[in-house]
């Protein structure tokens, strides 16, 4: 489908913790898009999104305002913003929405904007990974380049929430049954294992982990016995960085707050894409997440099914 | 992971109806659509684990008690995760309603020592979760990724912008940025001169 299509482009929004403390998943999803042909433009000098439960909660105004100054950098060039965190989507997505709509924190943003020599005019649209893959892409592409497909690996779910709400104003998915995020995931060719709690949020949220630890690991707890109740899983795959962090170092936390130790392999959909697309793990640096850092351990090789 | 509960009852004549308008603001216009049915705490997934009630928090709103509203820690205890709003019958945009509660408490002095210095790792660094350190550089070396991404944290005039923004907007005296940074700058001195 794309080959016939001029190669699409989209600024590249990083975040803080892809490029900060995840960086594999940087390089993985900047290894799947080259290999579908998805052209990623750096976004130079954007900065945090931000944060919209934390920064949102805090004041709007000034939270409309940073998340305008990031999108006037890819207003300036002409093209459509993609990144590959659900905060960071709902933050850009929202602002962009918002802005929109509401006249009066329009002038509001410009008038801080201004300030800086910036104006928010709206021109581009803000998209996830997820979105580019499914919509621009297409799954029958993401298929094509599937090489080694997963096969006998359990793959429980998190598709976490600000891709897909609130479902009235973002329109994604059904969020009560969400079936995008696992037809992409199933591309893999892992088998999806329900389970009872998958939707529910990991926790770090709405400046929540910040707050309090224990209350925000509960949650993440929560999820993990819900995994084992449906008979465990070999991996758990998320489209966010944050819920990524909450799930994976969480872990390491959850053991040192609870006494409860679990060994989940935690994966972005980069991840699990590369890796079905044949990259070896070590290209994108898989082993480098938190949680075997702080245990000095590595991925569940024999579970994954790939060798280090 | 509880807050004391008001230990007589609040007498209310009148309800006082300026808090509800100022949460129409930025909330949404159909707040006053709430008609008590719990599904949003019913919900809720913080409200499973702490004393923080949606239902609760809505219908104290309507009243008018703004400062206990606003003053009570449990309003910090929603993740943001919209599934109360995705089912609410009412459209409250539950959600929308608790964040703009969160914006007027801040503006009013209520906000956590641990947001205020998550508010100010933006305004110093551009980012929430900085690249603080060179661990940090080396683990984005380790994966084939330059030691330092195209953004802000290699980017020093994109902070520049950032501080424009939050000193025209008054979010640095919103959360005391000043003062945390003479505090954090006075401590750094005491620790050179032990050292």
């Amino acid at each position: 489908m794309i080959s016939r299509m001029a190669r699409p482009k989209f600024y590249h929004f990083l975040g803080c913790i892809i490029p900060h403390r995840y960086p594999s998943i940087e390089r993985a999803a900047r290894l799947v898009f080259e290999d579908l042909g998805v052209e990623l433009l750096d976004m130079v000098g954007a900065t945090c999104c931000p944060a919209p439960g934390v920064f949102g909660s805090f004041d709007r105004v000034t939270w409309a305002s940073i998340a305008a100054r990031n999108l006037t950098i890819a207003e300036a060039g002409g093209h459509p913003i993609t990144t590959g965190c659900n905060g960071c989507f709902a933050s850009l997505w929202d602002a962009n929405h918002e802005l929109h709509v509401d006249e009066e924190l329009r002038k509001r943003v410009n008038e801080n904007l201004a300030e800086i020599g910036r104006e928010f005019k709206g021109t581009i649209e803000v998209t996830h990974y997820v979105d580019v893959l499914v919509n621009t892409v297409g799954l029958d592409e993401v298929r094509r380049h599937v090489v080694r497909p997963l096969e006998g690996v359990r793959m429980a779910l998190h598709p976490g929430c600000h891709w897909m709400r609130p479902r009235a104003l973002k329109k994604k998915d059904n969020s009560e049954r969400p079936r995008i995020f696992r037809e992409l995931c199933e591309t893999s060719g892992a088998e999806y294992v329900p389970y009872k709690d998958e939707l529910i949020c990991c926790g770090a949220g709405g400046a929540v982990r910040t707050a309090d630890l224990k209350v925000s690991l509960d949650f993440t707890k929560q999820k993990f016995e819900s995994i084992e109740e449906a008979g465990g899983a070999d991996i758990i795959v998320t489209p966010c960085p944050f819920c990524e962090l909450q799930l994976d170092l969480g872990q390491v936390e959850i053991q040192k707050n609870f006494g409860v130790e679990f060994t989940y392999d935690v994966l972005h959909v980069m991840e699990l894409l590369a890796l079905a697309f044949g990259h070896e793990p070590g290209e994108f640096g898989l082993k480098t997440h938190l949680q075997y850092l702080q245990r000095k351990s590595e991925p569940r090789w024999e579970r994954l099914g790939v060798k280090a | 992971m509880t807050s004391p509960e008001t230990e007589s009852a609040v007498i209310i004549d009148e309800p006082d109806t300026s808090f509800v308008e100022m949460i129409k603001r930025t909330g949404g216009p159909n707040v006053q659509n709430c008609f008590q049915c719990g599904t949003c705490s019913g919900s809720c997934p913080a409200g499973a684990r702490t004393n923080y009630l949606v239902r609760l928090i809505i219908r104290k709103a309507l009243l008018g008690l703004k400062e206990e509203v606003i003053s009570a820690p449990e309003l910090w205890y929603c993740t943001t995760c919209y599934t109360c709003q995705d089912r609410c019958p009412q459209e409250v945009n539950p959600t929308d309603v608790i964040k703009a509660i969160r914006n007027i408490a801040v503006a009013e002095g209520y906000m956590l020592d641990n947001h205020r210095k998550t508010a100010a790792k933006v305004v110093d660094a551009g980012h929430a979760v900085p690249l603080d350190k060179d661990t940090w550089r080396k683990l984005r070396e380790s994966v084939g990724l330059e030691p330092v991404p195209p953004n802000a944290s290699g980017n020093p005039w994109a902070i520049e912008e950032i501080r424009k923004i939050t000193r025209k907007s008054g979010f640095d005296s919103l959360i005391g940025y000043e003062e945390m940074r003479r505090a954090a700058e006075e401590k750094a001195r005491q620790k050179a001169k032990k050292g």
